[in-house]
């Protein structure tokens, strides 16, 4: 059920008992946990895939797997990747973790990189991130700006730490220009799935939400704004062709720059681990076009935002902030240790509703 | 849960979402109640529903006509009904092993089909607006705002409720559906009989698939009717064989869909994994009852159901 791209199996297992010899192009593999025509998460990555090949040329040969699940899928086919002289291997979601390590451990001698990650059990597993709270924030001042309903639908996909803090990140944002906004969250429980992030869109505006944020992949939710004649941001990927009226921009997932600079690395012999979080500044955070629909002084206060916070001039999350419950977590001035934002399990003060177990 | 809350949920567009999340689930359970009164059991629903919306796209792309599109959908869900056919009427295989099979092999082949349309938008399907009726004050948002598929599935249950009380034609199907032994005695054509119906079963699948691709979302996933196949299935026993407890079994299912979410955005706090998993563990419980006979008897199912039909004699 599952689509395979990978080499001819058979040509490639024969392949590796033989070390890769000097010049032979750099194997660079993918796995993926969505279609790559998402138009969302996915598709960035292997937008960046293809970066990678017109970089390098013939010198790196990649391939990609897509749709694969976590777990015991996602161990199978980056052993498969790893035994056909795969050089590096890039998981791209934050559940392979465990399957990531799992590997990396058996093959020592290839590069693991696993987005969005936390675990880092083997000295060749190397961990990347982006800072797209540091996106939200914006699409957060612009949303609180613009809406007439004070209401502002999210569909979320998972309670975990990553949409958590976007949420906050976009909400603090919205409320620091708009006291009266609230946010309506709706939990899809999937990364991709058009019919339900639908629904859900659809269920939003019933309720009143004029500017819908998403943090799922699919290009569903925009497409439902466009009909109904609402904004939507989108994500990962710039939308505007699926709701050209309603798409007031999108956070750009851009991976290309360090893709490159990582398979340099191997070929240079210079890859290490590491573990980095990349935000606006470094340009793995973008944004995609303006609509025209976002008044000229809104959307220069945003770049205004954008550049502060490339400057390191301002951090989205600066205290005072108190959590949910009224209880402090920033004092006044502080701003947010990366560590709390990587475990952040809690809503900020104003928010409505409760995060789900 | 809080009164303000709750009322704070506007009904005319909840019933509204309600029919339209109705709509898939109910087209494919009508063509699986005409396959099981046939005495047949396709367990094949899902593959078919999701081969149905990937031809429908397909179709939709090439033609840029999202209307020929359902025929095409109706027709590719069809012929996969038809190797079906082959296997448990022509083949003897049994049925339910077939059934399982076919939807496995109906979400890998739509996947393979569907491999250059992911991210194309297909020719939207109009919403319909209907002349007075679409301006009535609750009605007009609540029922009469849909698109044309809403109300064709509703037509749909009409006929084949009219079809299966008071034509010959129905009469026969059900006929060897209850008892094929009998029916064939008589001189009717249990396997023609039986053939027809699983291809009808197959083309009102392939809608209910093609709703979703088309009209629904509308976009084209792998694996995007996401189980709406195990409900239609168990809708058919929920309502005991009957289309318009279909309709009434549809629209519950479909609003436990839509209702989990409307509640979720204002603010009541659901344990939503254990209502989205709500309609399976219906289907799992309805299967469970339809395994044994008594139950089975008790809830008027087709005395054939199920059963390999030998011409003998």
């Amino acid at each position: 059920m599952k689509r395979r791209h990978l080499l001819a199996s058979a040509a490639v297992v024969a392949g590796l008992a033989f070390p890769a010899m000097a010049d032979d192009p750099t194997k660079a593999g993918f796995i993926y946990i969505g279609p790559v025509g998402d138009h969302g998460w996915t598709f960035t990555h292997d937008q960046a895939r293809e970066a990678l090949e017109e970089h390098f040329g013939d010198a790196v040969e990649t391939s990609y797997v897509e749709n694969v699940n976590y777990g015991p899928d996602a161990e199978r086919i980056m052993t498969q990747m790893a035994l056909s002289g795969t050089d590096i291997i890039f998981a791209t979601s934050f559940g392979y973790g465990p399957d990531v390590n799992n590997v990396a451990a058996r093959f020592p001698d290839v590069a693991f990189e696993h987005a969005t990650g936390y675990i880092q059990e083997a000295d060749n597993v190397s961990l990347y991130n982006a800072r797209f709270y540091e996106g939200r924030a914006v699409i957060g001042h612009i949303a609180g700006k613009m809406t007439e309903t004070n209401t502002i639908g999210y569909i979320a996909s998972f309670p975990i730490p990553e949409v958590i803090m976007g949420i906050n990140s976009a909400y603090l944002h919205a409320k620091a220009v708009n006291p009266d906004v609230e946010f309506r969250v709706v939990w899809v429980y999937s990364w991709y799935d058009p019919a339900q992030e639908a629904a859900a869109a659809e269920a939003l505006i019933e309720q009143g939400a004029d500017i819908l944020m998403q943090h799922t992949d699919s290009t569903a939710p925009v497409t439902v704004a466009q009909d109904q004649g609402i904004f939507a941001f989108g994500q990962a990927s710039d939308m505007t062709a699926f709701a050209p009226e309603s798409h007031l921009t999108a956070i750009l997932d851009v991976w290309d720059p360090y893709y490159i600079d990582r398979v340099q690395a191997v070929m240079d012999g210079t890859w290490e681990a590491g573990d980095i979080w990349h935000g606006i500044v470094d340009g793995m955070v973008g944004f995609a076009p303006m609509n025209d629909a976002i008044p000229e002084d809104i959307r220069a206060e945003a770049e205004e935002m954008i550049a502060a916070i490339s400057a390191g001039e301002y951090h989205p999350f600066t205290g005072p902030i108190n959590r949910q419950d009224g209880s402090a977590w920033l004092a006044e001035g502080e701003t947010a240790p990366d560590g709390d934002l990587l475990t952040m399990d809690f809503y900020v003060e104003g928010m409505t509703g409760e995060v789900p177990n | 849960m809080t009164g303000a809350e709750l009322s704070s949920i506007a009904l005319a567009p909840l019933i509204a979402a309600l029919m339209i999340a109705a709509t898939p689930i109910m087209l494919a359970a009508i063509g699986e109640l005409v396959v099981e009164k046939s005495g047949v059991l396709n367990l094949g629903v899902e593959g078919m529903m999701i081969t149905g919306a990937v031809c429908g796209f397909v179709f939709a792309v090439q033609t840029s006509n999202p209307y020929l599109a359902m025929l095409g959908a109706a027709a590719g869900a069809a012929v996969l009904a038809l190797v079906f056919a082959l296997l448990t009427q022509v083949l003897m295989a049994n049925q339910v092993a077939s059934g399982l099979a076919l939807t496995l092999f109906g979400l890998g082949l739509s996947a393979l089909i569907g491999q250059g349309y992911v991210g194309i938008q297909p020719p939207r399907t109009p919403k319909l607006d209907i002349p007075v009726l679409s301006d009535l004050p609750f009605l007009g948002r609540a029922v009469f705002s849909h698109d044309y598929m809403v109300y064709l599935s509703l037509a749909l249950v009409g006929a084949v409720w009219y079809f299966l009380k008071y034509t010959r034609a129905g009469l026969i199907l059900r006929a060897v559906g209850e008892n094929h032994d009998a029916a064939h005695a008589l001189g009717y054509r249990v396997r023609r009989v039986r053939i027809l119906a699983i291809a009808f079963g197959g083309a009102c699948a392939g809608l209910g698939g093609a709703y979703l691709s088309l009209i629904r979302v509308p976009q084209w996933t792998e694996g995007m009717t996401a189980g709406a196949g195990w409900i239609a299935l168990a809708l058919v026993v929920f309502a005991s064989w009957r289309p318009w407890r279909v309709v009434l079994g549809a629209y519950l299912f479909g609003g436990i869909l839509v209702l989990q979410l409307t509640l979720q955005v204002v603010g009541v706090r659901i344990p939503v994994e254990y209502l989205a998993m709500s309609p399976y563990l219906i289907t799992i419980l309805v299967l469970v009852i339809m395994s044994s006979g008594r139950a089975r008897a008790s809830l008027a199912a087709p005395g054939s159901l199920n059963r390999p039909f030998f011409a003998s004699g």
